[in-house]
């Protein structure tokens, strides 16, 4: 293309300049290349993402609402969604709790190992899932190094709910220390040096001046986290026991119904997963323009 | 800062440095060690015997295939969308943004899933594939599919931002001083995007090559045909056959734990020429 237009009469700035203005999409620029990178990037996000999720949602359409509906209501995909739903949220919630620690200590101490410490915050993005599936499992299984400190106790971690739990805060600890850190990181001191001087402890003043701030990033990750535990897959599979009723997660639940053929019943479970994450995605969009707006940054 | 309301007293910051670190400990370290550990726990030979098995080389040849086809497109894709986004003002382009992003929302089991109803026996282009005598359900376009599109944002998401934040003007400079469109970005354009490039490519390239979830409901399992190494994991593991198992998982392991250091040695050393949040 650059050759074609070095050689042609009008330079390419000018010719793109000329049809920026004619069309007024894009806004007119000096720069050549928008209509090829444009064009490609539309096509390929079409062709790879947006028909084939219109499909899926086309697909469930079918059913119609009520088909939904009742797919959604039969006794194992509600125990399926329940259990997908309440186990992400309570490993959301202790990844609220640790996670918050794991960045306030990345941020404001100095200790030995704590470089690799950060660096391996991130160790859940980059572990294939179903290699984190197998390690938890042996780890907690009755005779694996975690699990055979509780055996005595009668307490069975992998292959319950349980071990759900394990594998949810396992992928979801990277999404809350990710986003609480470089907010905590910009958080002026100053304000917490004004407390101090009015008088406030530093129990007060963590609570009342530090944790506030930090609350809409905190929520932010903590949303984030859940939105990917009720999807996650890989590593639960694993370590699940995957009973119907007691641990079987809504995903699997889908790849149940593929393998029976089920096309209607898969792409409805998939639709209410979809839902729930599209409103996930929302709630975390909101949370950050209002983040935005009130302390400067996301 | 010794002031006791300033700064956190040390009892209760010993406490809380090991509350993280056991935490991380517990969750992190011990997995990744559990991985090596039952890997080599009947030897060596044992361990290196496992490469040595036909379908595990075809996993490994399958893994490495579908990471050289989906990573390059998606890395045509990013330098395209960021391009587009980043240079130029056009209404709709933040909804162009968070549909970039999309993919990153959806469960990796409805990923695939999509791709099964499009083009499945029953799916809605099944019956024409069917006529062509070529398939893509339990077969390797599926998986590239798939793969492609559970890594779709990585790159892009790089190259946005930190090109917007770069502006035009260098640009402006090089098209005023007679380069060509081409030359532009080849010249100053990519030299300034080049780390976060590397660093959208590491990510999407792990997540490649790890993908499990999207690529399972697509592939079919078939030994040595449609197997990536992630699937590869779990049929040994299923067999019982464990050493095997943690032996092709500690090779990804060990893909993970690369691109882990070479990530934050990029983050520690090109930090300045990265995206803003990977600053640290």
């Amino acid at each position: 293309m650059s050759d074609a237009a070095l050689r042609g009469g009008t330079p390419p700035g000018v010719r793109w300049r000329l049809r920026g203005l004619s069309r007024g999409f894009p806004k007119p620029s000096a720069l050549p290349g928008f209509g090829i990178t444009f064009g490609f990037a539309i096509t390929y996000l079409s062709l790879i993402v947006l028909i084939p999720l219109a499909v899926l949602v086309a697909r469930a359409a079918d059913l119609g609402l009520d088909g939904i509906w009742r797919v959604a209501t039969t006794p194992r995909v509600l125990a399926a969604l329940e259990v997908s739903f309440f186990i992400s949220a309570a490993a959301a919630l202790v990844n609220a709790v640790f996670g918050t620690i794991v960045a306030w200590v990345l941020v404001r101490y100095d200790f030995p190992g704590k470089r690799l410490l950060d660096a391996a915050v991130d160790l859940p993005f980059a572990l294939p899932t179903a290699v984190a599936g197998i390690a938890l499992a042996a780890l907690y299984a009755t005779n694996g190094w975690i699990g055979s400190l509780f055996a005595p106790f009668d307490i069975k971690i992998a292959f319950t709910p349980l071990g759900i739990l394990v594998a949810l805060i396992f992928i979801g600890l990277p999404f809350v220390v990710r986003t609480v850190q470089p907010v905590l990181q910009d958080l002026d001191r100053d304000v917490e040096e004004a407390s101090a001087t009015l008088g406030a402890t530093r129990a007060q003043t963590v609570l009342r001046v530090v944790l506030p701030a930090l609350a809409p990033a905190l929520l932010t990750g903590v949303a984030m986290a859940f939105a990917r535990a009720v999807g996650e897959y890989g590593s639960v599979i694993f370590i699940a026991g995957n009973m119907p009723f007691v641990s079987e997660i809504a995903p699997l639940l889908i790849v149940t119904r593929l393998e029976e053929f089920d096309y209607a019943g898969a792409a409805a479970i998939a639709t209410i997963m979809l839902a729930l994450a599209f409103v996930t995605l929302l709630a975390i969009n909101a949370l950050q323009s209002f983040s935005r707006r009130r302390f400067g940054h996301a | 800062m010794r002031n006791g309301a300033l700064s956190e007293s040390p009892a209760v910051r010993r406490t809380l440095i090991a509350l993280a670190v056991g935490f991380l400990a517990l969750f992190l370290v011990l997995p990744l060690a559990a991985v090596f550990a039952e890997a080599l726990r009947r030897g060596v030979d044992l361990f290196l015997a496992a490469f040595t098995e036909p379908d595990t080389q075809a996993a490994i040849g399958l893994t490495l295939l579908v990471a050289a086809i989906a990573v390059p497109l998606n890395l045509l894709f990013g330098i395209s969308a960021a391009w587009a986004v980043a240079k130029f003002e056009f209404p709709g382009k933040s909804l162009l943004v968070t549909l970039i992003d999309l993919p990153f929302s959806v469960s990796p089991v409805v990923s695939g899933l999509v791709f099964v109803l499009l083009f499945g026996a029953k799916g809605l282009l099944g019956p024409l594939i069917d006529d062509w005598d070529f398939k893509i359900i339990f077969a390797v376009p599926g998986i590239v599919l798939a793969t492609i599109f559970v890594t779709f944002p990585f790159i892009a998401r790089e190259l946005i931002p930190l090109m917007q934040e770069q502006g035009t003007a260098e640009e402006e400079a090089a098209l005023t001083l007679g380069a060509s469109g081409l030359r532009t970005f080849l010249t100053v354009t990519l030299p300034n995007v080049r780390w976060a490039l590397l660093y959208g490519v590491l990510l999407c390239n792990a997540r490649a090559m790890g993908e499990f979830g999207a690529v399972s409901v697509v592939s079919g399992h078939i030994r040595g045909l449609t197997n990536t190494m992630p699937l590869h994991v779990e049929i040994l593991y299923n067999e019982y056959n464990f050493v095997a198992a943690f032996a092709v998982a500690s090779l990804l392991a060990g893909l993970a734990l690369v691109t882990l250091v070479a990530k934050s040695f990029l983050e520690r050393r090109y930090g300045d020429q990265l995206a803003r949040a990977h600053r640290h």
